[in-house]
C-alpha cells in the first residue's frame, strides 16, 4: 500500500514520517530533477508500506518547482491514500490546502498534527464536526511526542482499504455554476481525461490561470481554450477582481467557515519561547544575537570536528606504512590500495568529523525555526547582491557541503536566483576546504590569517554576487516567507535528518573522492604526474609555486581536501613550511578555496543549472581564483 | 490616496484592500492567508529598509519591501 504525507510547510509532516520510517529512509529525486521526495519502505500491521513524505505544498497551485512535482507526483502515481498533515494552530488557513486535496478525490485522512500547540493558543477544535464536514476521518497528533502517529497509520491503512473519499464542499451558488458550466464542457471534450483528475477540479485550475494546466492547453486544443477564457471573464465580470482571486477568495472563506463552526477560541497562554522573538528579531540585538549564535555553533563544530579527526587521520597514517611493508612501495597493487585509503581516509577522518556535528547542529536550528529569522535579519543585505532574504540558507548550507547547498537553491523562486545563488555556494569554504584553511593556514601561518581568510572569502562572494545580478539585471521576486512559531527541537528527529543528509555527502561525493584518489596513485606510478605538472607550469610560476604542486591543482577537482594531502605527498614531507615559505602557502590556500568546484558538485550543478551555466561557473572561478591567487603572492 | 504595507509603521493593524501584482503574487501571498478583505497587524520593520513581519490569522510573514509595496490596504 503506498501512502503519501501532504502538507504545508512546517506542519510536522516530516516529523511524522521519521517517527515510522525513520533511519530507513532514502531521499529520491523526482526524474529530471533535483526536488527532493523521501520514500520508505515499512513494515506496519503485518503488510510492506511504501510511505512517501512530499515537499510541504502550501497549495496546489503551481508556482515553486518543489510545489509543481509534489503534484504531479500526487497525479501520476498509484496513491493508496493521502495523509493531509495539518498544523491544528493553523487550522484555518491549512484547510485551503485540505479542500483541494478533496477536490482530486482521492483517499484521505486528515492529520490534526500539534494540537498541544494549538491548545496552548486558545484553539480548541471539535474533531469529530471536522471530520463530519469533509467526510474524512481526523486524527489529532503530536509527532513530536509521538502520540497519536500509531494510530494515525492505522485509521490510513484502513481507509486505504476502502478507499473511502472526502466529500466535495460547495461554493457560492454562482461560482459553482461557472465551475459546472465549465466541467461540462471539459467532460464533452473529454480533456480531463489526458491528465487524469477530476473534472471539477481541473474546471477550477483553469479559472485560476494555472500555468502548468493552461500551457498544456494551448498547444492542443483552441476550441476549449475559448471556454476557459469566457468564463474566467464571466467570473472576474460579475466579481469585479481577477478570477483567481475570486476562486481563492471562495477557498478562503470556505475554510474560515469551517474553522468558525469547528474551533472555540480563547485567550492564548504566552510562553517564554513567545518572546523569543522580542530579541532576536529585534532590530539591533537580533544581529548581535545572530553573529553570536552563528559564532557558537561554528566553534562546536570545530572543536568537535578537530577531537574526533586527529586520532583517526593518526590511525590512517599508521595504516599506510604497514601496507607499503607487506607489498612493497613500487607495485602496482600497492598504489592503487593506497589510493582507495587515501579516498576512504579523506572521508572518514577529515570530511565527516566535521559534516556532522555541522548537520547535527544545523537541524536543531532548523526545528528550532530559526532559520527564517536568519532570512529575515538579512533579508536587505542580500538585496544588495541581487537575491533576497531565502538565499542565505544555501549559503549556510556551503559551509558543511557544497552539494547540499546548490540542492537547497531550490527554494528560490526565480531561475535566475538559483544560478546566481548556486554560483556563489560554490565558493563558500565547504568542510572539505576547510580542513585545508585549517592545516596549512592556522597551523603553519596563524588563526588570525585563517580568519582573514574566511573575512576575504565573504568579501569576494559579495563583490562577486554584484558582478553576477549587473550581468544578469532582473529583479527579484522579492522574500514571501513563512516565520514558523518556536518548537523545541527532538534530537531523534534531529539525528534522523542528519544521517539523511549525510547519505547525501557517502553515497554521491564520497566514491567520487576514492575514485579520484586512486586515479592519482595511478598517475604517480606511471609518472605520469611529470606531464601534469609540467602542463599547470606557466600557472605554477605565475602563482609562484613550485613545480610539483601542479598536480595537487588539478586533483583538488576530485576532491578539494585531496590537495592538501597531495600537496604533503608531492613536496615529500609533513613539514610543509620546510619546503613552502608563508605567501606560497598562503596562495595555495586562496587558489585552492575558489577554483572550479569539485566534481561531486560539477555533477549537481550540471543537473539543476544546466551544461552551459556549469561551464560559466567552472570558467568565472578558476579566473577569479588565479587572479586572488597572483595578488595574494604580490602583497601577503 | 492608496495606501501600501511598506508605509505601515510598526503594531498598526490594517486591513487588504487589494494586492496590485501579478498571478504568481496573487496566489503566493494567499496561501499565506493575506487575501482582500483580511485584517494584517504590522510587528516589525528590519533595518535598511529590509522586510516587513506581519502577523496574519495568528500566523508570522516576512515579506520583502518590493511584495510589502504591492499590497494596497487602509487603515482599521
Amino acid at each position: 500500500m503506498k501512502i503519501v504525507l501532504m502538507g504545508q510547510p512546517n506542519s510536522g509532516k516530516s516529523t511524522i514520517f521519521n517517527h515510522v520510517a525513520g533511519y530507513k529512509a532514502v531521499t529520491s529525486n523526482f526524474p529530471g530533477k533535483t526536488v527532493e521526495y523521501t520514500s520508505s519502505k515499512v513494515n506496519l500491521f503485518g503488510e510492506i508500506f511504501e510511505i512517501v513524505d512530499l515537499p510541504g505544498t502550501y497549495s496546489l497551485t503551481s508556482f515553486d518547482l518543489a510545489e509543481l512535482e509534489a503534484r504531479k507526483y500526487l497525479l501520476r502515481n498509484s496513491v493508496d491514500i493521502v495523509i493531509n498533515v495539518i498544523d491544528a494552530s493553523l487550522l484555518s488557513r491549512s484547510l485551503e490546502l485540505t479542500l483541494q486535496l478533496l477536490e482530486l478525490k482521492l483517499p484521505m485522512v486528515i492529520c490534526l498534527n500539534m494540537i498541544d500547540e494549538a491548545e496552548r493558543k486558545g484553539i480548541k477544535i471539535d474533531v469529530e464536526k471536522l471530520s463530519k464536514i469533509l467526510g474524512v476521518p481526523v486524527m489529532p497528533t503530536i509527532a513530536l511526542k509521538g502520540n497519536g502517529v500509531k494510530e494515525l497509520f492505522s485509521i490510513a491503512y484502513k481507509m486505504g482499504e476502502k478507499k473511502k473519499i472526502g466529500k466535495t464542499l460547495n461554493f457560492s451558488k454562482d461560482v459553482e455554476e461557472v465551475i459546472a458550466q465549465l466541467s461540462t464542457q471539459i467532460k464533452e471534450k473529454q480533456v480531463n481525461r489526458e491528465f487524469n483528475v477530476p473534472k471539477r477540479f481541473l474546471a477550477l485550475k483553469y479559472l485560476e490561470n494555472d500555468s502548468y494546466f493552461m500551457e498544456n492547453f494551448e498547444k492542443r486544443d483552441k476550441d476549449i481554450f475559448k471556454d476557459i477564457i469566457h468564463f474566467q471573464n464571466k467570473l472576474s465580470e460579475t466579481h469585479n477582481r481577477p478570477s483567481d482571486v475570486v476562486i481563492s477568495s471562495e477557498r478562503h472563506s470556505l475554510s474560515m467557515n469551517i474553522f468558525e463552526e469547528v474551533a472555540l477560541v480563547t485567550r492564548p497562554q504566552i510562553k517564554l519561547i513567545d518572546r523569543l522573538d522580542n530579541t532576536l528579531m529585534h532590530p539591533y540585538f537580533g544581529y548581535i544575537f545572530l553573529i553570536g549564535i552563528l559564532y557558537l555553533f561554528f566553534n562546536a563544530v570545530f572543536t568537535v570536528g578537530r577531537l574526533i579527526e586527529e586520532p583517526l587521520l593518526e590511525y590512517f597514517y599508521k595504516i599506510i606504512p604497514l601496507i607499503e611493508i607487506r607489498m612493497g612501495s613500487e607495485t602496482l597493487s600497492f598504489s592503487i590500495i593506497s589510493g582507495i585509503i587515501q579516498g576512504l581516509a579523506g572521508g572518514i577522518a577529515i570530511v565527516l568529523p566535521y559534516l556532522f556535528p555541522f548537520l547535527f547542529g544545523l537541524a536543531i536550528l532548523e526545528d528550532l525555526g530559526y532559520l527564517p529569522r536568519i532570512a529575515f535579519l538579512l533579508d536587505a543585505f542580500l538585496h544588495k547582491i541581487g537575491l533576497h532574504g531565502k538565499s542565505i540558507i544555501p549559503f549556510i548550507l556551503g559551509y558543511g557541503c557544497t552539494v547540499p547547498a546548490i540542492m537547497a537553491t531550490r527554494i528560490l523562486e526565480s531561475g535566475r536566483d538559483r544560478f546566481i545563488a548556486s554560483v556563489l555556494a560554490t565558493m563558500i569554504p565547504c568542510a572539505a576546504r576547510m580542513t585545508i584553511i585549517f592545516a596549512l593556514v592556522a597551523f603553519y601561518i596563524s588563526p588570525q590569517a585563517a580568519l582573514a581568510i574566511y573575512i576575504l572569502n565573504i568579501i569576494v562572494i559579495i563583490i562577486s554576487g554584484k558582478i553576477l545580478s549587473r550581468l544578469l539585471p532582473e529583479v527579484t521576486p522579492g522574500m514571501i516567507l513563512e516565520i514558523p512559531s518556536y518548537h523545541i527541537p527532538s534530537i531523534k528527529v534531529a539525528l534522523a535528518k542528519t544521517w539523511l543528509r549525510m547519505k547525501e555527502f557517502i553515497f554521491i561525493a564520497w566514491p567520487l573522492l576514492i575514485v579520484g584518489s586512486t586515479i592519482l596513485s595511478l598517475l604517480q606510478y606511471y609518472k605520469a604526474d611529470m606531464l601534469i605538472n609540467n602542463f599547470f607550469s606557466p600557472l605554477t610560476s605565475l602563482l609562484g609555486l613550485p613545480l610539483v604542486v601542479g598536480t595537487t591543482l588539478i586533483f583538488g577537482i576530485l576532491r578539494k581536501e585531496l590537495s592538501m594531502l597531495m600537496l604533503i605527498q608531492a613536496i615529500g614531507t609533513t613539514d610543509v613550511i620546510a619546503v613552502m615559505s608563508t605567501t606560497q602557502i598562503m596562495t595555495f590556500t586562496i587558489f585552492i578555496i575558489f577554483y572550479v568546484p569539485c566534481v561531486a558538485t560539477i555533477a549537481v550543478l550540471w543537473k539543476e543549472i544546466g551544461s552551459k551555466r556549469t561551464l560559466f561557473t567552472i570558467a568565472f572561478t578558476s579566473i577569479l581564483a588565479i587572479i586572488l591567487a597572483s595578488i595574494t603572492r604580490f602583497v601577503y | 490616496m492608496t495606501i501600501t504595507l511598506d508605509s505601515i509603521g510598526e503594531n498598526q493593524k490594517v486591513k487588504v484592500v487589494s494586492i496590485s501584482g501579478g498571478w504568481g503574487i496573487r496566489q503566493r501571498l494567499g496561501c499565506l492567508g493575506i487575501h482582500p478583505g483580511d485584517i494584517i497587524t504590522v510587528k516589525r520593520s528590519a533595518i535598511m529598509r529590509g522586510p516587513i513581519l506581519i502577523s496574519v490569522h495568528g500566523n508570522q510573514v516576512a515579506l520583502g519591501r518590493g511584495v510589502a509595496r504591492k499590497v494596497v490596504v487602509e487603515a482599521e
